[in-house]
C-alpha cells in the first residue's frame, strides 16, 4: 500500500476518533448549553433544601433556564445557600422572582422552580432571591399528619 | 532448604531487574520522542498499523457492548419505572468504565501482540542490532513512533467505542424496546458532566494507552531471540498488559470518582 493511501486513512481515523470526542462533548454531556461563562449567577436562601444537588435544574415553567453551581451553608444565618447559574438569554425575571424546590414525580430528582413576580427591576449577577419555599421531605409530612391524626 | 532460598532469591532478583530494565527502557524512548518532530510519517505509519487496522475490531464490539447494555439496563429499570434513565445508565458505564478498558484490553489483543511480535521478530532476524551497525538508532527509527502512536490511537479508539456504543445503546433502547428518545437523550444529558465524566475517561484511556504500549514495545525488545522467546514475549504481553488495564482501572476510578 502507498504512503498517500495510508496516510489518507490515517487522516479519516484521528478525524473519526475527534469526532467521537465531539459527539461525547455534545450530544452526551450536553456541554454547550448552559457551560462557560454565558449566565449571570444567583443566590438563593433555603431552610431545607431535600436532595437537591450540584447540576440539579433550574427551571421556569418546565422549562430549563440554568442549573445550581453550588451549595453551602451558612453559619450566620443557619440557612442553606444556595448559588444558580441562569442562562444569559434569560435575563429579564424580576427581583421579586420566587424559588421553590420541587421533585420532578413522587421519586424524581429535586430542582428549583422559580415563579416570576412583578416587580420592574431584574434579577443581575450576584442578586439573593428574597422569597423562597422549602423542599417538601416527605418523611416530615408523614410525620406531621400521624401527630395530627393522633390530637383527635 | 538454601535451594528454595536461592530459587526464590534468584527469581526476585530477575523480577526486579525486568523491571528495572522496563523503566530505564521507558526512559530512553521518552528521550527518543522529541525527534519525531522531524519525521512525522514514521508516526503516521505506525498509527496505520496500530490504529486503523484495530478500527473495526473496537467499532463493532463498541455497537455491540452497548446493544447488550441497553438490553440489560431495560430489563433491571423497568421494574422501577424508571426505563427513562437508560441513556444515563449506557452512558455513563460506556463514558467512565468499559469505553477506555474494553478498548485497552482489545488494544492489547490486537495491536499490543502484534507490536510485540514484530519488534521480537526484528530482534530475532538481528534487524535491530543491523540498524545500530547503520548508525540508526532502534529507539528513534523504531520503538518511539510505535510508542506515540499507541498512546494517540487509544485514547481515539476509546473515544469511538464510547460514541458507538451509546448509538448501539439508542437502537436497542429506542428502537427496539420502545424507551422514549428524548427522556433518553435528555436525562443522559443531565447527568453525564463533560470534565466529570468524559475527561476523566480521556485521562483513562491514556494512560492505558501509555500502559499497553510500553509493555508491549518492552516485552518485544526485552524477548529472548528465539521462536519460542517471542511467543512467549507476546504471550506475556497480552496477559501483563490485561492485568495492569484492570489494576490501573480500579486505582483510577478510586482516585477519580469517590474523592
Amino acid at each position: 500500500m502507498n504512503s498517500r493511501s495510508v496516510e489518507i486513512l490515517v487522516g479519516a481515523f484521528m478525524a473519526l476518533g475527534i469526532a467521537a470526542l465531539v459527539m461525547l462533548a455534545l450530544k452526551v454531556s450536553n456541554l454547550a448549553s448552559f457551560g462557560g461563562d454565558d449566565g449571570y449567577e444567583v443566590h438563593a436562601y433555603f431552610e431545607d433544601i431535600g436532595g437537591l444537588k450540584v447540576r440539579s435544574q433550574v427551571a421556569v415553567g418546565g422549562v430549563q433556564v440554568g442549573k445550581v453551581t453550588a451549595i453551602d451553608y451558612e453559619m450566620d444565618s443557619f440557612r442553606a445557600r444556595v448559588t444558580m447559574k441562569i442562562g444569559s438569554q434569560y435575563d429579564s425575571f424580576p427581583i421579586d422572582t420566587a424559588a421553590n424546590i420541587y421533585t420532578s414525580g413522587l421519586l424524581g430528582e429535586q430542582y428549583i422552580g422559580l415563579e416570576p413576580g412583578a416587580d420592574i427591576d431584574y434579577l443581575a449577577e450576584g442578586d439573593t432571591i428574597e422569597f423562597t419555599q422549602s423542599a417538601l421531605v416527605l418523611e416530615r409530612l408523614i410525620g406531621q399528619y400521624l401527630f395530627s391524626s393522633a390530637g383527635k | 532448604m538454601l535451594d528454595f532460598l536461592q530459587n526464590l532469591g534468584r527469581r526476585g532478583l530477575a523480577f526486579f531487574e525486568r523491571l528495572g530494565r522496563g523503566h530505564m527502557f521507558l526512559l530512553r524512548i521518552l528521550g527518543s520522542l522529541g525527534q519525531l518532530i522531524i519525521r512525522p510519517w514514521l508516526v503516521i505509519q505506525q498509527l496505520y498499523s496500530v490504529g486503523v487496522l484495530t478500527l473495526m475490531i473496537i467499532l463493532v464490539s463498541g455497537l455491540f457492548v452497548g446493544m447488550v447494555l441497553a438490553l440489560q439496563g431495560y430489563n433491571t429499570l423497568v421494574g422501577f419505572n424508571a426505563e427513562e434513565s437508560l441513556g444515563v445508565v449506557v452512558a455513563l458505564t460506556l463514558v467512565r468504565e468499559l469505553g477506555p478498558v474494553v478498548t485497552g484490553l482489545l488494544f492489547a489483543g490486537r495491536a499490543g501482540s502484534a507490536l510485540t511480535a514484530e519488534i521480537g521478530l526484528m530482534k530475532a532476524t538481528e534487524q535491530l542490532s543491523g540498524l545500530e551497525m547503520m548508525a540508526v538508532d532502534p529507539f528513534k527509527r523504531v520503538l518511539a513512533p510505535r510508542f506515540l502512536a499507541g498512546m494517540i490511537a487509544l485514547p481515539l479508539l476509546a473515544a469511538m467505542f464510547s460514541a458507538i456504543g451509546i448509538y448501539g445503546g439508542y437502537l436497542v433502547g429506542v428502537e427496539l424496546l420502545g424507551v422514549d428518545g428524548g427522556a433518553f437523550w435528555s436525562q443522559m444529558q443531565a447527568s453525564v458532566d463533560f470534565s466529570n465524566d468524559i475527561i476523566n475517561g480521556v485521562i483513562k484511556s491514556v494512560v492505558f494507552g501509555f500502559i499497553v504500549t510500553w509493555i508491549a514495545i518492552f516485552e518485544g525488545y526485552d524477548c529472548i531471540p528465539t521462536s519460542e522467546g517471542v511467543s512467549r514475549a507476546t504471550t506475556r504481553t497480552v496477559v501483563n498488559a490485561s492485568l495492569a488495564v484492570l489494576g490501573i482501572d480500579f486505582l483510577l476510578t478510586a482516585l477519580m470518582f469517590n474523592v
